[in-house]
Formats: structure tokens, sequence, C-alpha cells
């Protein structure tokens, strides 16, 4: 007795196929919309801004007419924001993850502080801004400051660092900590020259990703108390300063309509930042990336 | 002198020792037994481990002779939840001595995996790995130690001319060779070898068993196997572990010609298992 009955097989062969394809379509149109927007989006913004696009717009401050508005304060000001932000996130980061994966003992505490870091990845920016609020420009005194704005996009991003650290590390086979540790290497020793070695890759990439969103990030920086206009570069840490998003924000909430195209030429500004930084990330991952 | 020879007729005494009294043994385990949480995984082991023998453990899956392998060198400590009694010796020291810290233990018994597990590091930097860690640093030295841990496990031939090359770039009986090199480079005492052959070609297995009877020239060598064969060909002593328990320990020979036990002989003639 056969249980798979060749005639009924090809009678359903059809609908099986016919099924088959839909899905296929069905797939490729949701990745098709998606392309569409972002060309559509792509295309308006370049039209719209290529125009204003020049030397005077990343050499001169912002100003109120928009032919003679720049950039300048706040290309710097973004700088001057990731030079805070970067060390900071990433040494807490990753340092966290090396604790989490490392070093502490699974168990109910450990589960539950797990829990809360996915969670916190998830909380709108604007709530890290009143943390920020709270404790770094009030509790703290520092100010509308850079070293406000960066501790405060520290802890933004500090969630997603860790979790990119954490499965760069869990991603380092077993068998090369069972060699470390089967020679008589210490903890430390293992970690500092097998499992950090073999996870930077991942740590990088996912730590410029993160960087990227903070460079973007515009709540916390209205709550924070970060001022829009300013015709003077910082030049310390405990300055204030502005950033890209807050002056593209100003300008296109401006009613003239020249202030539009002055927005959209921001935006390409922001938008080649961007891409500089996931290039060093893509870069990065290829000149790492070891097989095992 | 005269109490060292009462000593040792002492310890010949103990019923569980087998020719003790040609050779030292380097570990005497004394009713060891080992829990994975509520898992009974190895239940009142007795064993004692001759100075340059090859030891083989044998026994179906699932038997308890990884893990006590790797209890041997503490490994075993690296899974969560593990709890041992009982003692083992190694050299006249009970290695869960609160202080005897793994690292020095981990010096003198070095460990060959199963599957072969370099570093993602140059050939030269993975048989470094182990003097580097333990504070050599003049390059003549390690040089020196590179190419006698290499000689050593019989690979010098084939890498000297790659040592800078990735050591992942070479073949698996190759990689396991490194391997055999890299825990002869910490110039270890004793070297455990848990089933260090399963996932290579019979040519690469032939070679790293010849490899074996070299290496016990100078080394007491504990090999766990699934391989029946290999323990015949390779052991002096053989040790037939079943559901956690020690069965039979006798000389190889005797165990593959005249088992003791009716569960041994079911298993080595390949009635189960």
């Amino acid at each position: 007795m056969r249980y798979i009955e060749q005639e009924k097989v090809v009678r359903r062969m059809n609908g099986r196929m016919v099924v088959n394809r839909v899905f296929q379509g069905l797939f490729m149109f949701a990745t098709a919309l998606a392309l569409l927007a972002l060309v559509i989006l792509l295309y308006r913004i370049v039209s719209q801004g290529a125009g204003h696009l020049s030397i005077d717009f990343l050499t001169n401050f912002a100003s109120r007419f928009p032919d003679q508005a720049g950039i300048k304060a706040a290309l710097v000001g973004s700088i001057w924001l990731m030079a805070v932000v970067a060390p900071t996130s990433i040494l807490l980061g990753v340092g966290s993850a090396i604790y989490l994966e490392e070093y502490a003992k699974k168990g109910r505490i450990t589960t539950f502080i797990q829990m809360n870091i996915s969670n916190l990845a998830g909380v709108p920016s604007v709530v890290f801004g009143l943390l920020g609020l709270t404790i770094f420009v009030r509790a703290l005194a520092l100010g509308n400051s850079i070293l406000a704005a960066g501790f405060t996009m520290s802890l933004l991003i500090l969630p997603v660092i860790i979790v990119a650290a954490q499965e760069a590390i869990r991603s380092v086979p077993g068998e090369l900590r069972d060699a470390s540790y089967g020679m008589g290497a210490t903890k430390w020793q293992t970690i500092v020259r097998i499992i950090l070695p073999a996870a930077i890759p991942g740590i990088l990439t996912g730590s410029i990703l993160a960087l990227s969103r903070a460079i973007g990030e515009t709540a916390p920086l209205i709550v924070v108390g970060i001022p829009v206009i300013i015709q003077f570069l910082p030049e310390g840490v405990m300055d204030t300063f502005t950033a890209l998003p807050m002056q593209i924000y100003d300008w296109s909430s401006r009613p003239q309509a020249e202030f539009q195209t002055v927005a959209a030429a921001g935006i390409i500004v922001l938008m080649v930042v961007l891409l500089f930084m996931n290039s060093i990330a893509v870069f990065i991952r290829n000149k790492f990336d070891k097989s095992y | 002198m005269n109490t060292a020879t009462i000593k040792t007729k002492i310890n010949t005494a103990q019923p569980t020792s087998v020719e003790q009294a040609e050779k030292e043994s380097v570990y005497s385990t004394r009713q060891l037994n080992l829990w994975y949480g509520n898992n009974h995984a190895l239940k009142n082991i007795d064993l004692e481990i001759g100075e340059n023998e090859v030891t083989a453990i044998i026994g179906p899956s699932g038997c308890g002779k990884s893990t006590y392998l790797k209890t041997l060198n503490r490994m075993v400590e690296l899974v969560p939840s593990v709890k041992t009694s009982g003692e083992i010796q190694y050299r006249g020291r009970n290695i869960f001595e609160s202080s005897y810290g793994v690292e020095e233990l981990r010096t003198r018994v070095g460990m060959v995996f199963q599957k072969p597990n370099p570093f993602p590091k140059s050939i030269y930097d993975n048989i470094a790995y182990g003097p580097r860690i333990h504070g050599i640093k003049n390059k003549k030295i390690l040089d020196e130690i590179v190419e006698k841990s290499l000689r050593g496990a019989a690979i010098w031939d084939e890498v000297k001319d790659r040592l800078n090359e990735n050591a992942y770039g070479i073949s698996g009986g190759q990689q396991q060779r490194i391997c055999i090199a890299r825990t002869l480079a910490i110039e270890p005492d004793v070297i455990l070898m848990d089933e260090p052959t399963s996932a290579l070609d019979p040519i690469s297995t032939l070679k790293i068993e010849e490899l074996v009877q070299e290496l016990k020239e100078q080394y007491s060598i504990i090999i766990v196997t699934h391989n029946m064969q290999q323990a015949a060909r390779i052991s002096d002593k053989t040790a037939f572990f079943l559901n956690g328990e020690v069965i039979e320990y006798d000389r190889t020979d005797a165990i593959f010609s005249n088992p003791a036990d009716k569960r041994t002989e079911d298993y080595i003639s390949g009635r189960f298992g």
C-alpha cells in the first residue's frame, strides 16, 4: 500500500505552482514598493536642494536670508557630538556586553537585565531626552552643552550597541574559548586575545550603525534645549552647539518657501554624512571578516 | 628512601590499581561522582592512570567518557550546574583543592579536542599562543618553541614555509596536528585527547595514531575514542565506561582478547553501542 498516489500529485501540481508564483510576485511587489518610496524621496530632496549646495553653504553660519544661510555651525556641532557619543557609548556598550556574555551567571537577574536592555532599545528617543534633561542638564548642571547632549545620545544608543556586541561575542565559536582555557589562559586573556579580535567586525558594524542613528536624532536635542541659531563654533565640550537635524528641522518649519530648498540642501549633507558612516561600517566588516 | 618505598607499596596494595609496580601513576581517581544538575553522569569512578602510557577510554555515546576526560583538567566546570564529589590526585595533589588554580593545572595537562579548533590566526601565532599567555615574549625563544612543537607533532615539514598563513587555510587533518603542536608548546606532562580523529579522514587518522605512539615516549596520553580498533591499535590500557561507571579497566590486549565482564565483551564484539 502506498500513501502517495502519483495521479493525485499530478492533478494538484498546477494549483501548487500557481500559489508558488503568487507569493513570489507578492514579495517582489513589497520590495519594489519600498524601493519606489526611497527613489521618490531621494529625487524630491536632490531636485529641491541640489541648487542650493555650494562651498558657501558649508562654510556659512545660519542666516535669516535664505541665500546666505549655511550649515557650518550644525556640521561642526554634529562632529563634536559624535566625538563625545562614540567613545562613551562604545566603551560602556562593549563593556556591558562582555560582562553579560562572559562573566554574569545565567539566572533570573541576568534574564531580567537582558529583557530590560532589549526593551530600552524600543523606548522613544524623546523619553531619553527627558532623562538627559533631568540628569545631565539639571542635576549634574552641565547645561545645554555638547557633553550633556552627548551623554543623552549615548544612553539612547547604548542598548543597540550592547545587543549588537553581545551577538558578535556570542557568535565566536565555543571551541575557540575551550582551546584557550584548555591551555591555561585566564578569562581576561581569552577575552582580549581570542574573543574580542574575533568579535570586532560585528561590534564595530553595530556601533557605527547606532552612531548613524544618533547623528540623525532630533527629539532628544530639542528636549535637552539645544539652540538652533548659533553664530560661533564650539571650542570645548562644555560649550553649547547645534546639530544637523536641529538646523534642518528649523529651516523646514520656516514660512518662506526659499528655506525649503535650504532644508533640502541640509538633508543632502546629512545623508552624505550617514552614507559615509555606513560605508565605513561595510568596509570594516569586509576587511576584518573571518569565516570560522 | 625507606618511607618512599613503603608508600609505594601501600599504593600498590590498592585493589583498583593495575600493574602499579611497573610505572608511577599520573592520575589517581578515587570515588569520583559528577552530576550535571540532577543527572548523575559519573558514578564512583576509581582509576589509576600510568605515566608514559596511552590510556584509552571507550564506551557508547553518553556513557560519561568525555565528561571524565574533561574532569581531569577541570574543563567540565565551564558547564554551569556541575557538581563533583570524591577526588582526583594529579601527581599526588587533589585537583579539586581550592588552592589549586585551574590555569596551573591546565598548563600541566594539555587538551586536544574532537573538532580541530585552531584560532583564526597564523600558524605561528597559534603555536605561540600558549607560551605567550604564560609570559614568554622573546622572539627567539618563541621561534624555537614553535619549531620544536611543530616537529613534535610531525607537521613541521608541511608548514615550515607557510608559518604566517592563516591556520584555516590548511586541511582538517593538518589543523588537528597544529592543535596537537599547540598543546605541545605549553610543554605539558599529560595530553588529553577527546576523540581527536572523529572528524578526520582515514589517512589523517593514521597519521595522528602514529603521532600518539611517538608522543607517549615523553607524555602520558589519555584518549577518548569511539573507535574500538583505534583503542586496540594505539593504547596500553583501556577503560570501558557504561552509564557513568567503569565496567572494566585492564591492559588493552587483555580487554580485547579476554574481557572479564559480559558487558565489555558485548560492546567490543559490536553487539551494542
